[in-house]
């Protein structure tokens, strides 16, 4: 197998080629306006590097903040009509009803409520209104509005509504998007529904995209498949994938875990990525981000699907260091970024930064050393806050008291200390500043389950929820022999009769050689 | 306090917050009955707040409550219009009108129920409810303690479902015959409870409770706006007490004849190093325990807060690795009488305890 790896950020542009589990090229460009520009850069770099790989290469597997940052800032996003089914229930919390105001007057279109949706056992709240739905329908056709989010009571339970709800869509708007909410997200009627208007938000962007990521593979030369990297760092088929950017929103701090779990060889660790500004703190499970329970907010927005649990402080390479009678008063968070390279005291800046204290201390070998004019007492007290900084952060991560060892990934990774509480040992890596794009390379595709079932035992439950997954998982274009479940968690759920329970089920596998056209190759390739 | 008075917003916001507080852990969240509230002020809505000293003996009070799953709650999303049903019903039932309309419940989401009906049917909420926190079954009420008529009860649901429950032989009896309907009807509904005079509002309920509710999420917001810790902030504005600071380190959940039964291990941070605290809970915190030696119980409110943001963790959204302090605010002084302790002290849970307060000398 030999696959590429490209994470799309926002300052750069890094590229891998991994064959048969080892990192043979690596290179960074900078990320351009256009996006393409960068990855054909960065395509082109890779095969100056290792000649013939446009034509012998089986996958390639592309990470981008794209999607979030739109949301985060504000930007391309399309209008959207919202259709909830429900009525007479819930009605009195119409979508977008928690959205930050200046997000909600860019995304919200109309707004359908129709009769519908499910008890928690499956019965119908009352018959669904496929009159009215056809009618909302024409309306929306009549609007203009090209992408659509459908939610209605209990979907992930009892997708019917949302179904038929599509296919009249479909029939009466041929060419509009349509998302449904059992496909996006969790019970919990208001942060699925609003992953799933996000969704829909910047479906239009995700498709033109995913169109200019396949342009620049084909002006590489290169026709492997296109995968595009998931939250729970696994990938899916760039065709599924446009559909579902939601799904894209973490990729960034996801494939760098997973870069740091493949470097390591570890599977079950903390990860600390320590970036300019920020430092992200994940948690590694059987090689896979521990997902969060809980609500995540994504530009102002609660929303309840698929996202890495993760804890950011803000402490980076680029961190003031801010202090007043020789004595440190904080580290960050605020911090000079990108400008790290013109502020920082050992690049002749008059700035004393995070950076500057390692270099000083001798914890890194970046710029001129000599320019730091500060005693060492007042290095050594920075040096133990940012210590402690990490550590609690680390701490706060942890699940279990046993000690865990830890991989430190990152521009910044030398700001992590050899030793820490809780902390077995400190892995550091090789190839740690491209760990995201090598997380891209080697991610594999992956379905999950989240159902309640009620009145059959736990362990049908479970094998229910597992064939669900399986099945999701060749779906997204994974090889059925290679699945294997990742995942399995169960929760009894309190007032529910006949033992209701809920169980979510992951499994994942190697992305399926397409059409046997690249089949997996048994020895490395000659250019490795 | 003012006999009656208008309630602004960023009161019902701190009002959840507290509400949450005094829900021990159980009780449901209040976050969609809050954002139900915004949008009725919104349009213009306003909720007055009466003092229940200010009722008349004859007056007639109804008692609210949202019925059913948290689960269900999180799909079927709380309704101000169907919140006002029941009192309506029971207004013609019974052939009365209502003063004004409590919660019977101060702990966690119950405690915005009146206000939705109110902001519909134009009644004020009177400051009182019948438990003083959350409980989880309908005969563990100040109420039942005072021996008052469980019946008659009304509830409805979305749909154009209304049922009656006209007589019950036992508080016991119309929490198993209200429960029957509340599942048929998808385990939520909006519930009118027998009501109440002003008289056996001022002898039995437990009063001043929204006010109370509304001071805790006011306490725990300054202090987080002045940067002080707000858990201490919390307990010297209320008498309570810090029992123990520490880490989640297990959480066991099962669910039987309804409940959400199990216990949680926390292990000692700080000054707690190398001691565990164990909490059992019964969809609210019950038992409190450190290194095995009992140190709380109900019906003393035990809340798990986190340590940093003073929020209060709920039993199904406990989880490893929170960094937690479990604090125990008083009881309602009627819950520690005997009759009290009959009804919601640890025998009534299935605990061979004897009811001992953290707060004695």
């Amino acid at each position: 197998m030999s696959t590429i790896g490209i994470d799309v950020g926002g300052t750069n542009t890094d590229a891998v080629l991994i064959e048969s589990q080892e990192v043979v090229a690596s290179v960074k460009t900078t990320t351009t306006e256009d996006v393409t520009t960068g990855i054909v850069r960065a395509l082109a770099a890779l095969v100056a590097k290792v000649a013939g790989i446009a034509e012998t290469v089986d996958a390639v597997m592309i990470g981008t903040t794209h999607f979030t940052n739109a949301v985060v800032e504000r930007k391309h996003l399309s209008r959207v009509a919202a259709v909830r089914i429900g009525l007479p229930a819930s009605s009195s919390l119409p979508p977008f009803v928690d959205w930050p105001e200046d997000l909600a007057a860019l995304v919200r279109g109309e707004v359908f409520p129709i009769e519908g949706g499910h008890e928690y056992d499956g019965r119908l709240i009352v018959p669904f209104d496929e009159r009215g739905m056809r009618n909302a329908a024409r309306r929306i056709r009549e609007s203009g509005l090209r992408s659509v989010a459908v939610a209605s009571v209990f979907s992930p339970l009892a997708p019917d509504c949302e179904e038929k709800a599509r296919e009249i869509l479909v029939e009466e708007c041929p060419e509009i998007d349509v998302t449904l909410s059992k496909d996006v997200g969790r019970i919990g009627l208001l942060g699925r529904e609003n992953a799933t208007l996000l969704n829909a938000a910047i479906i239009e962007l995700a498709r033109r995209t995913t169109r200019a990521f396949a342009l620049s593979l084909k002006k590489s030369g290169i026709e492997a498949p296109l995968y595009l990297t998931q939250n729970d760092g696994t990938v899916a088929r760039a065709g599924i994938a446009e559909k579902f950017p939601v799904f894209s929103f973490a990729s960034g701090p996801t494939n760098s875990m997973r870069g740091a779990a493949f470097l390591s060889g570890l599977e079950d660790a903390l990860v600390v990525d320590v970036g300019g500004t920020t430092t992200d703190v994940g948690c590694l499970r059987s090689g896979f981000p521990r997902e969060a329970n809980n609500v995540v907010e994504v530009g102002g927005v609660r929303t309840l699907f698929r996202m890495p649990d993760l804890l950011s402080i803000g402490l980076g390479g680029g961190s003031l260091v801010e202090q007043r009678g020789g004595r440190i008063i904080r580290v960050g968070p605020r911090s000079v970024g990108y400008r790290l390279t013109e502020k920082a005291l050992v690049f002749d800046g008059d700035t004393l930064t995070a950076t500057d204290v390692a270099v000083a201390l001798g914890l890194a070998d970046l710029g001129d050393r000599r320019r730091v004019q500060v005693d060492r007492a007042t290095l050594e007290s920075a040096r133990t806050t940012m210590a402690s900084m990490l550590e609690e952060a680390v701490d706060r991560m942890k699940t279990d008291a046993a000690p865990e060892p830890l991989i430190a990934v990152g521009g910044g990774a030398f700001l992590v200390p050899e030793t820490m509480a809780g902390i077995s040992e400190v892995v550091h890596v090789k190839h740690q500043g491209v760990a995201n794009a090598v997380g891209a390379a080697i991610a594999q595709v992956s379905g999950e389950v989240d159902q309640v079932f009620s009145g059959v035992g736990r362990e049908e439950a479970i094998g229910r929820a597992t064939a669900l997954a399986r099945e999701k998982a060749v779906a997204g274009g994974a090889s059925a022999e290679s699945l294997r479940v990742v995942e399995v968690e169960d929760l009894p759920l309190a007032y529910l009769p006949g033992d209701a329970l809920r169980v979510r089920v992951r499994v994942v596998g190697e992305a399926a050689a397409p059409g046997g056209r690249h089949p997996p190759r048994a020895e490395p390739s000659a250019g490795a | 306090m003012r006999p009656i008075r208008k309630i602004e917003l960023d009161e019902i916001s701190a009002l959840a917050t507290g509400a949450w507080i005094l829900g021990a852990g159980g009780g449901g969240n209040p976050y969609h009955s809050f954002l139900n509230l915004r949008e009725l002020y919104r349009e213009g809505k306003r909720v007055e707040l009466m003092d229940p000293m200010e009722l008349a003996d004859d007056d007639w009070v109804a008692v609210v409550s949202s019925m059913g799953a948290p689960l269900v709650g999180e799909e079927r999303l709380q309704d101000p219009a169907v919140a006002a049903k029941p009192v309506r019903m029971m207004e013609a039932y019974l052939g009365v009108s209502f003063r004004g309309i409590m919660s019977v419940e101060i702990g966690g989401s119950n405690a915005l129920q009146p206000f939705l009906a109110a902001a519909v049917l134009g009644l004020p909420v009177i400051d009182a409810d019948a438990m003083g926190r959350a409980f989880p079954e309908a005969q563990m009420t100040s109420f039942a303690i005072g021996g008052l008529k469980p019946f008659p009860l009304t509830l409805a649901d979305v749909r154009d479902n209304e049922v009656i429950v006209a007589r019950a032989a036992s508080w016991k009896w119309m929490e198993r015959l209200s429960r029957k309907a509340c599942v048929e009807v998808g385990s939520t509904a909006a519930t009118c409870k027998a009501p109440r005079t002003g008289k056996e509002v001022k002898e039995w309920g437990i009063l001043h409770t929204t006010t109370k509710a509304i001071r805790l999420g006011r306490v725990i917001r300054e202090a987080r706006r002045l940067k002080n810790d707000p858990i201490r902030a919390l307990l010297e504005a209320e008498g309570g007490k810090s029992l123990f600071r520490g880490k989640v380190k297990d959480v066991k959940r099962r669910t039987t004849e309804g409940f959400l039964r199990g216990f949680a291990e926390i292990e000692g941070l700080d000054s707690d190093r190398g001691h565990v605290f164990r909490l059992e809970f019964q969809n609210e915190f019950a038992v409190g325990a450190l290194d095995s030696e009992v140190r709380a119980t109900v019906p003393e409110i035990l809340t798990v807060l986190d340590s940093l943001s003073g929020e209060a963790v709920g039993t199904e959204t406990l989880r490893y690795g929170q960094r937690v302090t479990v604090a125990v605010l008083p009881a309602p002084p009627l819950l520690t009488t005997e009759k009290g302790l009959e009804f919601v002290g640890p025998r009534a849970f299935g605990y061979d305890l004897e009811f001992r307060s953290v707060f004695a000398p």
